[in-house]
């Protein structure tokens, strides 16, 4: 920066503190020693923060604060569902971590004081932060349709977060007779991996198609499109006779079948407006919000998502705390694991700036998501993203990225299938070490 | 709320001034740029496989030309025609010149050991004058010693049908293998790249 900037910027920043006083710390101003970042979440977001600042300043207090003491990934758990892989291999421990030094505890956050930078955890214990990283994921607007509450979820899972939820759901698939209907309700926009309840839809189609052929999935939705439509309709065509009469895939958007108005655990059911659809098996997956505590923290708005500067994802609500993941309002890019990455990496190395006396550097983006179709069938949508400062927006660099051809070759097709297994052993190794 | 406010004004002058003066460097730095790559490509660009190829370690040359290739679509791929898109040749050039700096690891892999023999005698006919010390040397061409099997025998076959343009001087060698020993041949000669430990 020019000698202009840099006077006006030390001159600012001194008469802030001075104004201040010890109440409310500047980002950049940094309390003598105080190097520490507290990160919750154990996520792809927060691991891959904890991971990377370890990298980048091994001189960072690094505290991560799960509530799982394992972490089961939620993509590739549509695997687990289809019978293709099992739920073992979709946990990660994090023992990466702590081999580099990440100070790991299992425990819930219930409070962050912003003004004395600390959070407390229902365990009873209190952590200190310079800065404050949130990686909290979603929650779920329970009571958005009747009879749907968190425990609700125990009979019919949403199977949104993986580990326990997806045990169950594949369970329930298992136990299902053959003639069985699998009804999976898809959620309003925004919510967390747009195209996941119809890969889900699709390698639950492909165990009925091995195992109980004679059943079939009814996708309800909420919306009237979905995420890589065009792909999916064309591969649910392909192999699972989607639009005949022996279809192993239906799928009903809104305008067909009306809002869904609740979910009948008793009976086993899902009401719409106009229709009433019976399971055997229930998916129902709920709307969402940013993880609870960032409504405890003070940083989600209206929409119940954390707005942030998209060139650090800092909160615009409450600086000194960043917000990752799919809790944070990322636009252009899309709530998922990639971008959970990525994202924690542009933080990471604003921060690290930061605490080292220099403004953050231009930040760089990516997202690249894989859906698995069918046994050797799979399709990806990618972008990469720039900075745009006048609109604070994360924008896809047009003519690149993009979804994988319609007329792709059955080659093309089956390449991806190994690439999304392999995106999935290179994510994880990048994320949790 | 007014406690709260001066200093989020203050914040949002200094804020305006990193913009400012971030606009005027203007470039994402090599790491920035290259650490997208590793939800993909691994940790470093090392891949843990099965198929994603490992990037570190290559020569810079030779990450620039694939990447280049890959954005004019000269070689099919996959996802990687969309995603080199996506950056200027100074960033293709950060990026590679970043990644030939990073170690080079083989991955851990199955190879038939009954092949692995037959591959080698085949290796050292056909492919050593190119791919120098058993393909471990890459000067301006890819690793081949330890790298995913999947993406080896995909980007033989891509060879193979001009889906991966090679030069005429190149090909000959290959097409002297393919002449010589066929599928069997090149199957053999992926088995013995992959058990380089």
């Amino acid at each position: 920066m020019n000698s202009i900037n840099r006077r006006k910027f030390i001159h600012l920043t001194g008469g802030a503190v001075a104004m201040a006083g010890t109440m409310l710390t500047l980002p950049g101003v940094v309390r003598a020693g105080g190097k520490r970042v507290v990160i919750v979440g154990g996520g792809p977001g927060g691991a891959t923060a904890a991971r990377y600042l370890r990298i980048q300043d091994p001189s960072i207090e690094v505290t991560l604060i799960e509530a799982n003491a394992n972490y089961h990934t939620c993509f590739m758990s549509n695997e687990v569902l289809g019978g293709m892989r099992s739920l073992d291999s979709i946990m990660v421990t994090f023992d990466g971590l702590k081999k580099m030094g990440v100070n790991v505890v299992t425990d819930t956050v219930t409070a962050v004081d912003a003004e004395k930078r600390t959070v407390k955890t229902a365990g009873g214990d209190s952590f200190g932060y310079d800065r404050l990283i949130l990686s909290p994921g979603i929650d779920f607007k329970y009571g958005a349709v009747g009879g749907y509450t968190a425990q609700t979820a125990g009979t019919i899972p949403h199977a949104w977060k993986a580990g326990p939820q997806t045990a169950l759901l594949r369970k329930q698939l298992e136990a299902m007779d053959d003639g069985g209907t699998v009804v999976i309700v898809a959620p309003p926009n925004p919510f967390r991996c747009p195209p996941g309840p119809y890969e889900r839809a699709s390698l639950i189609a492909h165990y009925l198609k091995n195992n109980k052929p004679k059943s079939k999935v009814l996708v309800v939705d909420t919306k009237e499109k979905f995420s890589k439509q065009g792909l999916f309709t064309a591969a649910w065509k392909r192999f699972y006779g989607f639009g005949t009469d022996k279809a192993l895939i239906e799928w009903m958007p809104a305008s067909a079948v009306g809002s869904v108005v609740a979910v009948h655990a008793k009976e086993m059911m899902v009401e719409t407006e106009f229709e009433e659809f019976k399971g055997s098996v229930i998916n129902y997956i709920p709307p969402q919000t940013a993880g609870k505590i960032a409504a405890v923290a003070g940083v989600s708005d209206d929409s119940g998502w954390c707005p942030v500067h998209k060139k650090t994802f800092e909160s615009t609500m409450i600086p000194g705390i960043h917000v990752l993941g799919d809790a944070s309002i990322a636009t252009k890019m899309p709530k998922s694991g990639y971008s959970a990455n990525s994202q924690a990496k542009v933080a990471v190395a604003a921060i690290v700036d930061l605490f080292n006396g220099r403004e953050p550097g231009v930040p760089s983006y990516v997202n690249t998501c894989y859906s698995i179709a069918a046994e050797d069938h799979a399709f990806s949508v990618s972008a990469v993203y720039r900075f745009n400062a006048e609109e604070n927006l994360i924008a896809p660099v047009a003519g690149a990225g993009g979804l994988s051809p319609a007329d792709a070759s059955d080659e093309y097709r089956k390449r991806e299938v190994a690439y999304a297994h392999s995106w999935y052993n290179n994510i994880r190794a990048d994320s949790w070490g | 709320m007014s406690r709260v406010k001066i200093p989020l004004l203050i914040m949002g002058l200094t804020t305006s001034l990193f913009f400012c003066a971030t606009a005027q460097a203007g470039e994402a730095s090599a790491s920035m740029l290259s650490d997208t790559c590793s939800g993909c490509h691994g940790p470093n660009g090392v891949t843990n496989g099965p198929a994603i190829p490992t990037i570190a370690g290559m020569t810079e040359e030779y990450l620039v030309l694939s990447m280049q290739d890959y954005r004019d679509d000269k070689r099919k791929g996959t996802v990687m025609n969309r995603i080199a898109k996506g950056y200027t040749d100074t960033e293709i050039t950060a990026m590679a010149r970043y990644f030939s700096e990073q170690e080079y690891a083989s991955l851990t892999q199955s190879p038939d050991a009954s092949m692995v023999a037959r591959g080698d005698e085949l290796q050292q006919r056909y492919c050593n004058s190119c791919h120098e010390k058993s393909g471990v040397k890459a000067d301006g061409i890819g690793v081949l010693a330890g790298q995913a099997m999947p993406y080896l025998s995909w980007t033989i076959a891509d060879f193979m049908t001009g889906d991966r343009p090679m030069e005429r001087r190149k090909q000959q060698k290959m097409d002297q293998l393919a002449a010589d020993a066929g599928d069997e041949g090149f199957h053999a000669v992926v088995q013995y790249y992959s058990s380089h430990k």
